[in-house]
């Protein structure tokens, strides 16, 4: 009978320590292991429409996280990478932000490939005050002190696009462009942009990303005669138009710019003699002789294949706000939101492929370089450079430090 | 002048596009009830067997116009023995089942060959209408698409299967009585839609992006038209795609495609309001 009393004394014992221990564990998780990973975010298409885009932003960010890890972290703490794929899908990123949010507790959010997906999550990141980073180039003007955008914007690249356009080959513009925020607002912007030159707009035309038929578009341009032809098209079913556009034989004819092709892989996936001659303008190029460039792609091919050749400012600025993120709380000592926000309106500076890239503290956008490049062969053929070129259509009208309550985008008035 | 000629030009490759992707559904949904969701995938196969063959030196028209339907059928013929054959007749579970092939599908090919888009190079140039420039390439889809009717026209009218093939799909039991075996009509028609589908993609191959998800974009009008048809296939493709592919293209012409989607769906609910059987189902109901 001992036994068994000995034995029930034990069971006790041990329920007790056991229960003590599952009360206490939350407690020794939150405080006990001081060096707990610094939880990073990432919400990117990896599939559908835009995977086309996502699929090297995707390789870019764990390329960064893992550079960040190899140097030791961020203050003595290692990061973790917590990656969704949105698979194209705006509900997909509304439900995945609210997971990395209240279920993963991430410090930072870094993603969103589309103006649709950005406008998706901010409010969402806004109300649970999670710090967000928007790296790709976009139609601009968003004024969010939550909000930190490190791409380029109209007023860096499509202003020298649209006066080259001019310049060389005439003042009647055409606009094609994908039908959503990005599409319709950069359209605005080159309207506004060609109008300043003393051009004019024969047409604009909206395309949802599923046409794949753009037969009676180029039948319309033809009939309207422009000078040349500003495209705005988005995604893999758009691809189409370029192609369809070579195939009229209607490249020699009307020369034209856009201010999205080349994002992707198009130089790899189409002819040369469909791409050579189309005119663009971003904040970097995998062909920029410049030994940041060559380092940043070849770090990527040593960590994804040499079949990395399709990279662009989707990639770099994806690099670069994750760089900028690290500075930032670098500087503040925390990563906590607030800090981390007042550390980055310093006006923090880091060495990025672009270049310098400096985070402009009223507009939290980047003052960064531009360049114009058309393709050549399957290769950027470097036109012009624009050294840092700062974001004027935002800093316009936004300015976080006289009133960091502002929550809106701004868009030009024509 | 000229612009009547292209937009003439537009209009007739618009149609024989509608007709090059309704017709492999055509015989699948119009003639043996099967709801394919995977409509879209099986173009997308035969895109993607275009391409692949392209790039492994394959000439550019065996790789377009032979090799898709043949592929596509083999695939076809594979997912006919393992699954639709047990889901004849329960409609809502053919729906289900091809549902989740299309996502398979579109899941195997992302995994096999990546997330990208591809692309053939389109095979034919261009040629001027006056003042204007159109693709060559319009003509080969407007001769693939009317080969393609006539072939089915043919088969279905002067064979011997076509009949058998007719009256299994009327009446299974009453042909099996006569000696036919249905399974194997099923298996084969259900091949044969799958092969129009491979050879739909195939031909639209070198002017739209190739990529797994290419199929979505084509199948709400592929079934569009197979419901505006109605029973007779050929003809009520023939018909559908006509009178769909005519407003679509005048429509986007003078707004845009947005307006010209828009104005194909309100004519197909008002046709379908006025002729809920299809334009065959009311009109020339004899023809095939």
């Amino acid at each position: 009978m001992t036994n068994s009393a000995l034995s029930r004394r034990h069971v006790l014992k041990l329920g007790g320590l056991a229960a003590a221990g599952v009360l206490a564990a939350p407690y020794i998780i939150r405080h006990g292991l001081a060096a707990a990973p610094i939880k990073l975010g990432s919400l990117l298409d990896g599939s559908g429409p835009i995977g086309v885009s996502g699929a090297r932003m995707i390789q870019t960010t764990e390329y960064a996280v893992n550079q960040l890890n190899a140097a030791g972290g961020l203050l003595g703490r290692q990061i973790q990478l917590i990656a969704y794929d949105t698979q194209s899908s705006m509900q997909l990123y509304s439900q995945y932000a609210q997971q990395l949010v209240l279920k993963d507790r991430v410090d930072v959010i870094q993603g969103g490939i589309t103006s649709a997906s950005r406008e998706a999550i901010r409010p969402t990141l806004d109300r649970y005050k999670t710090l967000y980073f928007y790296n790709t180039q976009y139609e601009g003007g968003v004024c969010d002190r939550n909000v930190f955008c490190t791409g380029t914007t109209p007023a860096q690249t499509v202003d020298h696009v649209v006066t080259y356009a001019q310049k060389t080959w005439g003042k009647k513009a055409y606009i094609i462009a994908a039908d959503y925020n990005y599409g319709q607002i950069t359209a605005k912007w080159m309207t506004k942009f060609v109008r300043d030159g003393g051009g004019s707009v024969a047409r604009t035309d909206f395309f949802p990303l599923d046409v794949t038929d753009f037969s009676s578009a180029i039948s319309r341009i033809q009939q309207a005669a422009p000078d040349f032809l500003l495209s705005a098209l988005v995604g893999s079913n758009h691809e189409g138009f370029y192609r369809q556009w070579a195939a009229a034989g209607m490249k020699p004819k009307i020369p034209m710019a856009s201010t999205v092709f080349g994002l992707g892989n198009e130089l790899n996936s189409m002819d040369a003699a469909t791409t050579d001659g189309i005119v663009t303008s971003y904040g970097w190029y995998n062909d920029l002789p410049t030994p940041a460039t060559e380092a940043f792609v070849k770090g990527m091919q040593a960590k994804y294949g040499a079949g990395v050749t399709d990279l662009g400012e989707l990639d770099s600025a994806t690099y670069e706000g994750i760089m900028l993120w690290a500075e930032g709380v670098k500087k503040a000592g925390s990563v906590e939101q607030l800090k981390v926000i007042a550390a980055l309106e310093t006006g923090i500076t880091i060495d990025g492929p672009s270049g310098k890239v400096t985070m402009d503290p009223k507009t939290h956008h980047t003052i960064r370089n531009a360049y114009l490049a058309q393709p050549k062969d399957r290769k950027w053929q470097i036109m012009a450079t624009y050294p840092d070129q700062y974001p004027a259509d935002t800093g316009g009208a936004c300015d976080l430090i006289k009133n960091p309550k502002t929550d809106k985008q701004f868009e030009p008035s024509i | 002048m000229d612009l009547v000629g292209l937009l003439g030009f537009n209009v007739v490759t618009g149609v024989a596009t509608l007709v090059l992707i309704t017709l492999g559904l055509g015989v699948i949904y119009g003639m043996m009830r099967v709801i394919n969701l995977a409509h879209g995938e099986f173009m997308m196969l035969g895109a993607y067997t275009a391409v692949i063959s392209h790039q492994a030196g394959v000439n550019i028209w065996i790789s377009m116009l032979v090799l898709p339907p043949l592929l596509v059928g083999v695939v076809g013929l594979i997912l006919e023995r393992t699954l639709i054959r047990f889901l004849y007749g329960r409609i809502i579970d053919t729906m289900l089942a091809t549902w989740g092939v299309s996502l398979g599908l579109t899941g195997l090919m992302a995994t096999l060959f990546g997330n990208v888009v591809r692309a053939v190079p389109t095979p034919v140039g261009g040629f001027s209408i006056g003042r204007f420039g159109a693709s060559l390439y319009g003509l080969v889809i407007v001769v693939a698409a009317v080969a393609s009717l006539v072939a089915m026209l043919a088969l279905l009218r002067y064979t011997k299967y076509g009949l058998i093939l007719r009256a299994t799909m009327q009446n299974p039991n009453m042909a099996a009585a006569l000696g036919v075996s249905p399974p194997t009509i099923y298996m084969s028609a259900f091949a044969l839609g799958s092969a129009l589908a491979g050879l739909a993609g195939g031909v639209l191959a070198p002017i739209s992006g190739v990529s797994p998800g290419m199929g979505a974009a084509y199948i709400a009008r592929a079934f569009i038209t197979v419901l505006g048809g109605g029973p007779a296939i050929i003809t009520g493709t023939g018909l559908a795609s006509t009178v769909f592919g005519l407003i679509n293209s005048l429509v986007s012409f003078e707004t845009t495609p947005i307006i010209g989607d828009v104005a194909l769906l309100a004519t197909a609910i008002v046709m379908i309001r006025i002729l809920p059987q299809g334009i065959t189902g009311r009109f020339l109901r004899r023809s095939l």
